[in-house]
């Protein structure tokens, strides 16, 4: 493992500077000989995979001839932020998963690699941007929350010509893209970048550090605008509902990772020598990563199920065991122990019985100094007096809507797909074009 | 092991793998790696009279395929660029280091009588066991009423051979240019000339390719190009069509073939043996990857004469060109169908949308509940046109099926359907 980053003695040094990419970007030569390797399908059963519907065998087409903006255009087209997904969809289980190469027992096409290739290159060339805007529909839209879905909607309604005003709880825009995906995934801030690359488009208005709540609410909202969209993800985090969990030392996972995202100096990460991650998700798989990567001796990522009920898929999992992470399986905290600070935790062993999981009551305890608790996010918000909420989730119709007319959402607060990035950009995207329909009619 | 000797000529040659005339056979130190590397023969540069040519700086261009492989390449280079003494000491000396090779000296001059004359009798005291005229450079030369200025005209085929074979008594190869209308008139002009052997083709007339910053052709030499010589693994066909005709054609048949055009591997030099030649040239094929892939040549080919149980060249020399014939004495009642191996097919559906948009919508596409895509052939609306085989991705998914029909063969002079009745 390499240096421990509170040991480093150097000068101050950021996430942005210290994290190497995960998958290596394709040079020009290979680029063209991955691109060689899609066989340019009819109805490509890619297309269907990729939440967003990305022209796949039309973009690679496009690298192949050496029409690189024209690709960048028709990844964008359909999902403003092919450049995030292209470095953070779980590519495995969605559009190379449907490759047509898996049923010929090949190697896929690697979309998510070309997919970056031809976005990188539209970004480092620069230029104007690459949509324009329709006439002004005199129309005005306020979208709580600048994460994937707030900002895929926002450029989509600025496309249709339609003005937006984007209220955002934070002082940076981006949602997870900035705050909560792995650093090896957005290197070089490249979260920032495509933010201002996508509001280009012009039309776009952020407000920061404006949160929805009872001083900015819904009817002030609907009162200054034609309609409103809320994208403003799952804000909060469950707890393990133990005793101890208030000890220092006990942290979300998530905050651990906004921190190492943030901070300007990763030396004053809190960054323990034995550290427990507990959950079986992205999130889990992420936190145990970066720490490993920073240098912690002993990660251990304890999920109460098997594997195969994990929510990281195989590709994550190996990669934490790659990067020397211990994963327990079948194991529930139980307990968590220290005095001012966590010291320890005891875990029971569990069994499936009958489709419902079971301790065996054997338990055992790992000492930490460090426990990161991944075990889901909620919704969360002071602001949602009045919309109906489903199965902890924002209930919306088939258009979009809420259960509050002219009051839209998508991403991770309402129940479209997977929470994931692509799929709060597809969201944002069907909700604009639902919204603009609305617009017509009210 | 096969036994890969072949004779053209009358000159016997270890195996079928010569070097055409041009940059790899043009001085002493490339030939004689050429001759470690495995090569039968070369065909030294085409040598003029003096002073030697000089060439322009960037010479050649590429026709790419997608994965940056080279299918075609041009050039504007012209005949040797060394003085012609020079050439023929370095000749000299190989001859007597490599006894078991074969030097055939290459040649053009302009169309005077005395200056072929004493060129053909100069090159011939090196001790080249033949001598090949290039009537056939498209670029350059024949501005100077050279190369295919000449082999453009039957008549001047004819005579430049008939002058060179007076003036020399070792054998004489007439290399000819594709960039004719009828490869036969220039085949039965060189035969009526004499030659001992016919080497085709030069290269194709052809603009590689445009720049579109310079807007100008490839090669560019101080922002402007010219037409250069294309060959390659492009123009194989072209070369396989033009050696096919002279062998199946009753005025020219028999006569020895010097095959050369795109001959990059083994199963191209067999495939051109097939069709009656009796050695093969090759020169783009080394100049891309250099002079090892005789390697395989050799060995490829004679691997498959083993499978075939070939043992000699002569063995299969030839024995595709009863099978060469024109379109009217073809089969009309022969029927092919296409037949997809389920099993093999990965869904890709790049048969269905040939087929649909492009020729006759015989292949059926659906798609299962669990998304399972199935790609059926629709026998009845199926002409056999091939296009799908080809276009699949994986090797031998569709099969081109014969149906048993129990017809009798019928050509189209006989057909009923034949307005003309059976003359046309
Ligand atoms: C640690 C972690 C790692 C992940 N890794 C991946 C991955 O690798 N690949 C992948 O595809 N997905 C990943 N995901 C999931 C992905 O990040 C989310 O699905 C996606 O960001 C959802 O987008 P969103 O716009 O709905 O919400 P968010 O990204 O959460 O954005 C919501 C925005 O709304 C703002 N906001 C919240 N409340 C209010 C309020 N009351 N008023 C105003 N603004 C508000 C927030 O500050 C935020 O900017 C990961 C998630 C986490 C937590
Ligand atoms: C750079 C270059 C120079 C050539 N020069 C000559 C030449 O001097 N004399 C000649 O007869 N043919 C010349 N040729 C033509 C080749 O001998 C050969 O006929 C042609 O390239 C087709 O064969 P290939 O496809 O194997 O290259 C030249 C070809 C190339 C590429
Ligand atoms: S957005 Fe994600 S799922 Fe869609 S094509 Fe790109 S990498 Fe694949
Ligand atoms: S399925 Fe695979 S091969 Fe076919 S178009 Fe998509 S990426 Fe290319
Ligand atoms: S082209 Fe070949 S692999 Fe593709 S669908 Fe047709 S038969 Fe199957």
């Amino acid at each position: 493992m390499a240096h421990h980053i509170n040991k480093t003695g150097c000068a101050k040094i950021s996430a942005a500077q210290f994290f190497d990419d995960l998958h290596r970007p394709l040079d020009g030569l290979m680029a063209v000989k991955e691109a060689d390797h899609c066989l340019y399908c009819y109805d490509a059963p890619c297309i269907q995979a990729c939440p967003t519907s990305i022209d796949i065998p039309t973009f690679i087409h496009q690298i192949r001839t050496g029409n690189m903006s024209g690709a960048a255009r028709t990844i964008l087209s359909e999902n403003i932020m092919g450049g995030t997904c292209a470095r953070a969809c779980p590519t495995e289980v969605l559009c190379e998963q449907a490759c047509v190469h898996h049923e010929g027992g090949n190697k896929t096409v690697e979309i998510g690699l070309l997919q970056r290739h031809a976005i990188d290159h539209l970004m480092a060339a620069g230029g104007s941007h690459p949509f324009s805007r329709a006439a002004d529909t005199g129309r005005h839209i306020a979208v709580v929350g600048a994460g994937p879905a707030g900002l895929s909607f926002a450029h989509r309604a600025a496309m249709l010509g339609h003005k937006v005003s984007i209220y955002e709880a934070k002082s940076k825009p981006g949602g997870l893209n900035e705050y909560g995906l792995a650093a090896y995934k957005m290197v070089n801030d490249f979260a920032a970048r495509e933010v201002e690359f996508l509001l280009g488009i012009g039309g776009i208005e952020i407000y920061y550090d404006k949160a929805l709540d009872s001083s900015l609410t819904l009817d002030n909202l609907q009162a200054q605008h034609d309609a409103v969209f809320i994208g403003i993800g799952l804000g909060g985090t469950n707890g393990l509902g133990l005793d101890g969990e208030d000890l220092g030392g006990v942290m979300d996972a998530i905050d651990f990772i906004e921190d190492i995202r943030q901070t300007g100096d990763l030396s004053a990460i809190r960054l323990g020598e034995d550290i427990i991650v507990i959950g079986g998700g992205n999130t889990a798989i992420d936190a145990a990563v970066q720490a490993k990567k920073l240098g912690a001796q002993n990660v251990t990522l304890a999920y109460r199920r098997g594997e195969e009920q994990m929510g990281a898929t195989a590709f994550e999992v190996d990669l934490a065991r790659q990067n020397g992470v211990m994963v327990r399986l079948w194991s529930k905290p139980m307990a968590v122990q220290g005095n001012a600070a966590v010291t320890s935790m005891t875990f029971e062993h569990t069994v499936l019985k009958g489709g419902k999981l079971t301790g065996t009551g054997e338990t055992y305890d790992i000492a930490c100094d460090l426990a990161l608790k991944a075990i889901g996010q909620k919704l969360e918000g002071d602001g949602l007096d009045g919309l109906t909420i489903n199965d902890g989730k924002l209930k919306v119709s088939e258009t979009c809507e809420t259960s509050i007319k002219g009051v839209f959402a998508g991403g991770d607060c309402v129940r479209s797909g997977e929470d994931l990035t692509v799929q709060a950009v597809e969201d944002g995207k069907q909700a604009a074009i639902a919204v603009d329909a609305w617009l017509k009619n009210n | 092991m096969a036994d890969l000797r072949c004779t053209i000529a009358g000159i016997d040659s270890i195996n079928p793998f010569w070097l055409a005339s041009a940059p790899p056979t043009d001085k002493y130190a490339n030939v004689v790696r050429a001759f470690e590397a495995g090569w039968a023969g070369v065909v030294w540069k085409t040598l003029g009279e003096d002073p030697p040519v000089i060439n322009v700086s960037s010479r050649y261009g590429g026709h790419f395929g997608s994965n940056r492989s080279v299918i075609g390449f041009n050039n504007i280079e012209l005949i040797s660029d060394r003085p012609l003494e020079v050439n023929l000491r370095e000749i000299e000396q190989i001859r007597r280091e490599w006894p078991d090779r074969v030097i055939i000296g290459s040649m053009m001059a302009r169309v005077d009588e005395q200056a072929w004359k004493e060129l053909a009798i100069k090159i011939a005291a090196s001790g080249v066991h033949g001598i090949e005229l290039n009537l056939g450079c498209p670029h350059g030369m024949c501005e100077r009423d050279m190369g295919s200025a000449i082999g453009q005209v039957p008549e001047m085929i004819e005579q430049t051979t008939r002058w060179v074979r007076e003036a020399v008594d070792i054998p004489v190869f007439t290399k000819l240019t594709p960039n004719i209308t009828d490869i036969l008139w220039s085949a039965q002009a060189a035969k009526a000339g004499g030659a001992h052997a016919i080497s085709l083709i030069n290269t194709v007339n052809s603009v590689i390719s445009v720049d579109l910053d310079a807007m100008a052709p490839n090669p560019i030499v101080d922002g402007k190009g010219s037409h250069g010589g294309y060959c390659g693994s492009a123009v194989k066909p072209i070369a396989l069509h033009m050696v096919a005709e002279i062998a199946r054609s009753p005025e020219t048949q028999g006569v020895d073939i010097s095959a050369i055009g795109g001959i990059e591997s083994w199963r191209d030099a067999a495939e051109f043996i097939s069709l009656g030649a009796n050695a093969l040239q090759v020169c783009t094929a080394a100049m891309l990857y250099g002079f090892r892939i005789v390697d395989d040549m050799i060995d490829g080919l004679s691997s498959f004469m083993d499978s075939k149980g070939y043992r000699t060249i002569d063995d299969f020399r030839g024995l595709a060109i009863k099978n060469t014939v024109n379109w009217n004495e073809l089969n009309m009642n022969f029927d092919t169908k296409a037949f997809i191996d389920q099993e093999a097919c990965i869904e890709c559906g790049r048969c269905h949308i040939a087929c649909e948009d492009t020729a006759h919508q015989a292949i059926a596409f659906e798609v299962a509940e669990g998304g399972k895509r199935t790609f059926t052939v629709v026998d009845e609306d199926c002409v056999g046109c091939n296009l799908c085989a080809i276009i699949c991705p994986v090797p031998d998914c569709i099969e081109m099926r014969p149906v048993k029909n129990d017809l009798p063969y019928l050509t189209w002079p006989e057909h009923p359907k034949n307005p003309l009745g059976d003359t046309k």
